[in-house]
Formats: C-alpha cells, structure tokens, sequence
C-alpha cells in the first residue's frame, strides 16, 4: 500500500478512529530466510481508548508497537500493510515527515526506565532536548515542572541523573516526559514490568487518572493478563505473531473464547476463591521463520481438531468479539463451553 | 570522588611496581647481568664513574639487596639518576631532559590527534551502518592494525624521502638553523615532525575507529537510543549526544590501556627517524651498553603512560555522572 | 564446529587472512622446495637487482634476498604461534580464574593484570633484552609471553563474568560437579571463539613486538627472520643506497602476517559478538 499524502486527508475526529491498523506485517531478516514476526494485524483504536495487548513472549507484541511507530531498525522492516494514524498512513513515511507526528501526537513509555534514559544527561536536558526539537513556544523549564507535578515527581529531580532516582520515580518521570506536549497516543511498552508489585498498581492507577483528566489514547503492551485488565478498555491476545482474540476487556476476561486466551487466565490464581492447582500451557511457541501450516497454536491447543492443522483459521466474530479459533468458525454448530 | 581515590591509588601503586621491577631487572636476571656488566664496564671507566653507576643503579655491595633497594628509590624520589656511562660526566637528568619535549610534541600530540580522529571516524562508520562507508572502512583499518610501526616508517622514508625527496627523514631539525624560538627554528621543526608523526597517526588511528566503532553499534541498539528517535530528535543530535557520547567511555578506558602498546610503536619510530626523543635515546642508550640512562628513560616513559592514563581517568570523571555518586 | 567453519567460509576478511596465514604456513614448512639455497650464504653477488637468477635481488653481503624471505617465514610463524599459545593460556588462567573465583582473588588478580597491561612493553622488553649481552630467541618469546598476555585476560574476565551466572553453569554446580570440572568443561567450551580472538591477537602482538626488537639489533642477529634482515638492511644504509627491495619485502612480509592475524582476529570477534557482524537488510514494501 503506498503511502498517502503527507496533509491531513479529511479526519475528523469525532468521527474517525484515531489509529487504523490494517494488515500490518513485520518481518525479520535471518540467515535463513525471513522470520515473520507481525502477521496481517489490524485492529482500530478510538480517540481516548485504553487497548491492551497481551502475550507470551515472542508473540510479536512488541514488534507490533514499535512497527506501528515506525521505531524498528534493521534487521526487522514492514513489509505490508498500513498504520493510519489522524487520516495519515505512518508506514513509508520518511524521517522528516514523521517529525511532525512523533512526541507532538505520538509519545512511548518504555519497559525499562533505567535503559531508556541516557544514562550521561539530566532528566531536565532530556525533556529540554525533545523540547527544543519541536520549537516548543512557551517556558521550557515551566511545562518540565508542570509534567512532573503531573506524575507526582518533586521537580527537583530535573537535576538528577537517571541513576540517582529510585525505579518507580524513574519510570514516573519517563511518563512525565511523555505527557510534554499533550500527545493524542501513548504507546507502552511493558512500562509496570521492572517494578514490584506495589509499585506497578500505584503506577498503574495514576496512568489511568492521567487518562481521565488529558484524555489520550494508550496502547498497552504487558504479558500480565490480569494487570491490564482492571485498566484497559479493550484487549488484543497475540499469539505467535497474530490476533488470537479480540474485544472489550469484560467480554475476553468473562469468556474468553479463544483456547489460548483461556490458558492465559487459568495461569493466573486467583486472590479470593478455592485452591485450584495451576495450570499452564504445555508446550513452546512457535518457530517464526517457519511456521506451522494451519493454526499456529494447535500443538499445545487442549481442544485441538484435526481440521485445526490443515488451515489456520481467520478472525471470526462472535458476540462483538474477534476470535481465530475453527470452534468459532460460523458453520460450526457445536462448540464447547470454553471455561473461564 | 571515590572513584578518582582509587585510580590514584592504582597509579601509585603501578608506579611502584615500575619502580621495583626497574631495579628487579638487573639484579634477579639470571647469568647476573649486573656483575657481567660491571666486568665490562671496569675495563672502561675509572673509579669515580664506577661509583656513578652503581649508585645509580642502586648497586652497592656493601648493602644488602634490600638496603639496595631502598637507597635506589630514595634516588628516584630526588631524582636522581647518576651519571650516563656513555656520555660521562653528563648527568643522565640532562639526556633525558632535552629529550623528552621532542617525544612529548611528537608523540603526544600525533597519540591524541589519531584517537579523535580515530573516534570521530568510528562514530560515523557505526552510524551509517549496512552503508558503503561501513563496509569499506572497517576492513581497511583492520588491516593497518597489522602493519608494524616501523616498517610504516621506512616506507614513508623510501617514498617521500628517497625516491622523492620532498621531506627531511631524519632528525629533529635542521642543524644548520639556530636553536631557538625562532621562525626559522619552528618551521624546521615542523617540518621534520611530518613523515614521523605520519607514520605514528596511520597505524595507530585502526585501533580507534574500530574499537569507538564496535562500541557504537552496541550502544546505537540500547532503548535510550531508540527512545530518542521516538522522540523525533534530529539525525546528528542523537549520534553525538545519545550515541558517541555514551560509546566514548569505555573507549576511553580502552585508549588508556593501549597506551603502553602506541608508546612502543612510537619508540620504533624515532628511531627510524632518527628523531631525538626519548624512544631514540633508549635505543641508543641499549647499543652504548649506558645502563643508567636506560633505566631513567624506561621510568620516564612508564611515568608519561600512567600520568596519560589517570588524565584518561579524570576525564571519564567527567563526562560520566555515575562515577561521580558514591559507589 | 561446523558453525565455526561456516563463519568463516561466509566471512570475506576471515577468509582472506586465512589464505594469506596459509601461504606463509606453507612456506614455513618447505621453504627448500620454494626458494633452495642458503639464506646465510654469504656471495660477492652484492647488492643486485631483480633478475632472473635472483628473484628479488641480493642483499649488500650478496645473500639472496628471495631465498631469505621465504626462510624467513617459519622462524616468523613459530614466534607468533608458540608466544601468542603461551600468553594465551596465562589469559584464559588468570582471566577465568579470577572471573569463576570472585571476591578478594578477583581483586587481586584484577589489580595485578591492570597493572602489568598499562607498563609499557616495547621499553621493558627492550631493558629487559639490552641486560643480556647475547640474545636469543628464547629470552625473547618468554619476553612477549610475560608482556603480552594481559589485554587477554582482561577481556576473558568480562566475558567469563557474563557467563558465569548463567542457568547451565548453575545445574552443573547443582549436579555435584566439581569447580574444576565446571570450569573446564561447561564454561571454557562456550568461550571457544573469544580465546581464539585473543590467540590471533597475542600471535599480532607478538610478531610485531619481536619484529621491532629484531629490527633495534636485539634479536638474534645470526638468524634469517625478516625483523632481522631489516636491522641488517638498516644497519647497511639500504635505503640511501638504492637498495629498495631489501628495505621493503622483508617489512611487507611482517604487515602481511600482521594482516593476516587481524583479519582473523576481527572475524573471531564478530563471531563471539553476533552484534558486530554486518546487518542484513530488509526488502520492505511501501
């Protein structure tokens, strides 16, 4: 699909979703050929919505973010497909043309706060330095004390070094840096994972206040099922490169159809309620630079058919909820009740 | 701070270890070179420059070889070195004092021109990365790290010195022109520091491009890196300040440690070029058979390597903020 | 093993050092095949040009410079090679050791290698060499092995760190197996093409160290290495007597050597490192 003009073309935004993700696919180059690691994803992402994706990992849910924000580097391209974000395709655009759009629009929250910030600048030359680069008209040094207010950060910290904060102060003031200009969509890579669990609740309940109050869209990626679900609108499982299942959070997390999506759940014990022994999902993911003709879930799938290693199934909908599974396939009249 | 206090402390440390191998050599080596030498030295000097000798190398028969040991650092520490045995009476402070300005300019400027140039070269290369540059530098500068020093010089001699002589080859200046800070003198100087620091620039720059390179393209795959591209941050401001500025650090380490390898190339050199350094004096001072001025001169050099490796040190300092918190 | 080799085949510079440490090796092993006649043997032929009858000419003692710098080879190789096996296993003693066995002996052992890396080695060597009035070969190569091996260990010790918390090393210790047996065995192996890397970098240092002491006088001037025919074309004013082909081939040979281990050396370090090996472009679709 070739790139559409770098002018708006016609969006409106009450009418049109914000992101329209259509048949992405990203592919890495190896010594043996190309593995794929984003499958004909698509999905559409409304002014506002928080989405999560969950997944193992190596399921390509990263990959998926930072194809979506044109941030992969070689040896991983895109190789089909399209991103239309505000009524402009992201996907061919140049470096140039993607100034606009980055940090102004579109901001990134990292996984690890430690990694993702120079370890030699201060958080204030960091947050001055994008500022700049956007010929950011007001007060610099007012709007970096605003965000990290914002976060809960004492804006003293603008002096310190990366390594001077603690983990949970240090991942605040990355988010802070990404609230500097007011983006439409933040996009979050694992951001909770490298703190402990008190610290990613409190983390994850001020996200979700700063989404009340600014009103921007998040793309949440996590392998913590649970997590994300007390928070997020809307949920994608990936497996393997492609949608498994997708809907709003209630419906996956009530019941989840996918058999997949109900392993994920199962793995996760429950706080209240009896003892149950865990159950995980035997098995290993699949290789990407060759993948299994038909489902790419069906070796570790419980409730696997012989029809399932013929042909990989497509996405059909079921109740308002996206699933590639054959049980779900319209024609099939009997499927088993998936439990929850 | 802490950090500085312990490079100090290796740099004392590694000055005495200098120090006590420098007066370990000639009195542990087997078939005792010291009395082989001293046999061969009694046929030559008379009494007075014998005693010069042996006190400078710290030889006294009538101590002990741990009294030895202590009077010969007492002499250092008073700098005092003796006498040169081939030049006698001529205090060996004196030859190695006129000596080293010469290497100092020489090689201390070409050392610290190849490493930035070097680093520069290397940021580049790393950066345009699958790009022609990448794949026709690197390769290149790998093979100069294969090319001893001196031969580098002859060749630089037969080229432009012989078969085209558009250069001086050997020494440190013209003797035809006064000594002294005059143009006549500099422009000399100048001239004859050419070939030599040639030599020295092309085959000690390999190392700096390549190791500043490697290092580049594992910093340039960190998330910080990739956090500022996401932030829309022009090309170059991210290769210097995201990328080089956090590759040029262990780089820096790396420099510090090859010193003692760039200095030996550079002691081939002058002597090549016959350019009155301290690496000429060594050689000349080993075919005189001077012991004392070929102590000296090794203390000297191994004195500069380690004042240029805590410089090297401090620098890191400065540049990394995570040296500067208490540990 | 045969990724090794694979590596290699589909590395253009490894493949080109290979050849060129091959035709030496080659040269080492039969240089009466290649070039017969004595290199020592001293003609009243002096200082001739390239001719048929003298390849590459004569020397100004009438010896034939061809003949000299194909005999050259094996006294070059066996350097390298015995100096640059030595130093290397003090490297991979000390580096791992003080890697696996942590604590005060990393310290230690730290502090010793940092110091003997930053003493400058030519001078030393040359101090150490200018004390003996007779030099030899021996001295020499115990010289460059005493000097040369700790850039090694350094760099072993950081790799031997990174892999020392490993899983594979942590079900060997839970098996029962002894911290010698861990260490040979479990940990060395996966260190292959590091120490090869150091192997080809000390073997470097090394000919270029013992060129340069050759080179000064201090080798053994009796023998026909190339640093040796060097000090002898030096010694005899070559340069300024016309006598190109004397000063250049001998050297020539020295860079091609030299060449030849760091193409090697670079290619290990991209196999050990598959960060720094060249990045494979994507056909992207727009």
């Amino acid at each position: 699909m070739s790139p559409l003009d770098v002018t708006d073309l016609g969006y409106e935004p009450d009418r049109d979703p914000l992101l329209q993700v259509s048949e992405l696919t990203v592919e890495y180059a190896t010594a043996r050929g190309s593995a794929l690691a984003v499958d004909r994803v698509s999905f559409t992402l409304r002014r506002g919505e928080f989405l999560g994706i969950v997944g193992e990992s190596g399921c390509g849910k990263s990959t998926l973010l930072f194809g979506i924000a044109q941030l992969l580097s070689a040896p991983a391209g895109i190789t089909g497909g399209s991103a239309v974000f505000k009524g402009r395709n992201l996907v061919g655009l140049t470096e140039r043309q993607l100034q606009s759009v980055r940090w102004s629009q579109i901001s990134v929250v990292m996984q690890s706060a430690m990694n993702a910030l120079n370890p030699v600048k201060t958080i204030g030359a960091q947050f001055r330095d994008v500022l700049r680069a956007h010929h950011y008209a007001a007060d610099h040094a007012a709007r970096s004390r605003e965000v990290m207010e914002l976060v809960g950060v004492d804006p003293v910290h603008l002096n310190s070094y990366p390594h001077q904060l603690s983990g949970g102060m240090r991942q605040r003031s990355m988010i802070a840096m990404a609230l500097l200009f007011s983006p439409d969509l933040i996009i979050m890579d694992e951001p909770t994972s490298a703190l402990d669990v008190v610290a990613q609740r409190s983390l994850m309940v001020q996200i979700k206040e700063l989404q009340r109050e600014l009103g921007f869209a998040i793309i949440f990626v996590t392998h913590d099922m649970s997590l994300v679900s007390h928070f997020s609108d809307r949920l994608i499982v990936m497996y393997g490169g492609q949608i498994a299942e997708l809907g709003a959070t209630r419906t996956v997390f009530d019941t989840p159809r996918h058999p997949y999506s109900a392993g994920l759940l199962d793995a996760f014990p429950s706080i209240r309620g009896p003892r149950l022994p865990l159950l995980g999902i035997p098995g290993t993911p699949p290789d990407l630079s060759d993948p299994p003709p038909g489902c790419r879930f069906a070796a570790r799938c419980p409730q696997v058919m012989p029809a399932c290693t013929e042909s990989g199934p497509e996405l059909y909908s079921v109740d308002q909820v996206l699933v590639r599974c054959l049980l779900h396939a319209p024609g099939q009249v009997s499927h088993q009740e998936v439990p929850a | 701070m802490r950090f500085l206090l312990r490079r100090l402390g290796f740099f004392v440390l590694t000055l005495w270890a200098a120090l006590t191998i420098n007066f370990a050599i000639p009195h542990l080596l087997p078939g005792s070179p010291v009395t082989a030498m001293m046999a061969r030295y009694h046929g030559r000097l008379n009494g007075a420059a014998l005693q010069a000798v042996e006190s400078a190398l710290g030889i006294d028969t009538h101590q002990s070889l741990f009294g030895q040991y202590l009077s010969y650092l007492k002499n250092c520490a008073t700098f005092n070195f003796g006498t040169s045995v081939a030049n006698f009476p001529t205090p060996v402070t004196t030859i190695v004092g006129t000596a080293i300005p010469w290497t100092l300019g020489l090689v201390g400027v070409t050392t610290v021109l190849a490493f930035l140039i070097g680093t520069a070269i290397g940021s580049i290369a790393a950066w345009k990365r699958g790009g022609k540059l990448d794949s026709v530098l690197p390769p290149l500068f790998v093979v100069g790290t294969g090319l001893p020093y001196f031969w580098v010089a002859i060749m630089l001699i037969m080229v432009f010195g012989e078969v085209n002589p558009w250069l001086p080859t050997a020494f440190g200046s013209d003797n035809t022109v006064t000594t002294g800070w005059n143009s006549d003198f500099i422009g000399s100087v100048l001239q004859h520091a050419i070939l030599p620091a040639a030599a020295i620039l092309v085959t000690s720059i390999g190392t700096w491009v390549l190791t500043m390179r490697n290092t580049m393209v594992t910093t340039l795959a960190e998330d910080y890196v990739r956090m500022a591209r996401a932030k829309g941050l022009p090309g170059r401001r991210i290769m210097v300040d995201y990328a080089a500025r956090n590759s040029i650090l262990p780089n820096l380490t790396g420099f510090a440690m090859s010193l003692g390898f760039v200095v030996s190339g550079a002691v081939l050199v002058e002597y090549v070029f016959s350019y009155p350094g301290v690496g000429y004096q060594l050689v000349q001072a080993v075919d005189n058979e001077d012991f004392p001025v070929m102590q000296c001169l090794f203390l000297v050099i191994t004195v500069a390597v380690l004042l240029s490796v805590l410089l090297a040190d401090i620098i890191t300092a400065l540049l990394d903020p995570r040296t500067r918190s208490a540990r | 093993m045969t990724n090794l080799l694979r590596a290699i085949r589909h590395n253009g510079k490894a493949a080109a050092g290979l050849f060129i440490l091959l035709l030496f090796l080659l040269m080492a092993l039969v240089p009466g095949l290649i070039a017969p006649g004595d290199p020592a043997r001293i003609t009243p032929d002096t200082s001739l040009g390239i001719s048929g009858q003298h390849i590459l000419g004569t020397t100004a003692f009438g010896q034939d410079i061809w003949v000299q710098v194909v005999h050259g080879a094996r006294p070059a190789l066996l350097i390298a090679v015995v100096s640059g096996l030595f130093a290397t296993v003090l490297s991979v003693l000390i580096g791992v050791s003080a890697a696996y066995l942590g604590g005060v002996w990393d310290d230690v052992l730290n502090l010793f290698t940092d110091v003997v890396l930053v003493i400058p080695t030519l001078p030393l060597v040359v101090v150490i060499a200018g004390y003996f009035a007779h030099h030899s070969i021996s001295v020499m190569i115990i010289a460059l092995v005493v000097t040369g091996w700790s850039y090694g260990a350094r760099q072993l010790r950081s790799q031997a760190l990174s892999l020392r918390n490993r899983d594979f090393l942590e079900a060997a210790k839970v098996r029962g197996e002894r911290r010698s047996y861990i260490i040979v065995f479990e940990l060395l192996p996966n260190m292959t093409s590091l120490i090869v890397a150091n192997f080809l970098g000390a073997a470097l240092y090394s000919i270029l160290t013992a060129s340069g002491l050759e080179f000064l006088g201090l080798g053994d001037v009796n023998t026909y290495d190339w640093g040796t025919m060097l000090y002898w074309a030096q010694n005899q004013s070559a340069l300024q007597t016309g006598g190109y082909v004397w000063a250049a081939v001998p050297g020539l040979c020295i860079a091609l050597l030299g060449t030849a281990f760091a193409l090697l050396n670079n290619a290990f370090d991209e196999i050990s490192n598959p960060a720094l090996r060249p990045v494979r472009r994507l056909r992207v679709a727009a």
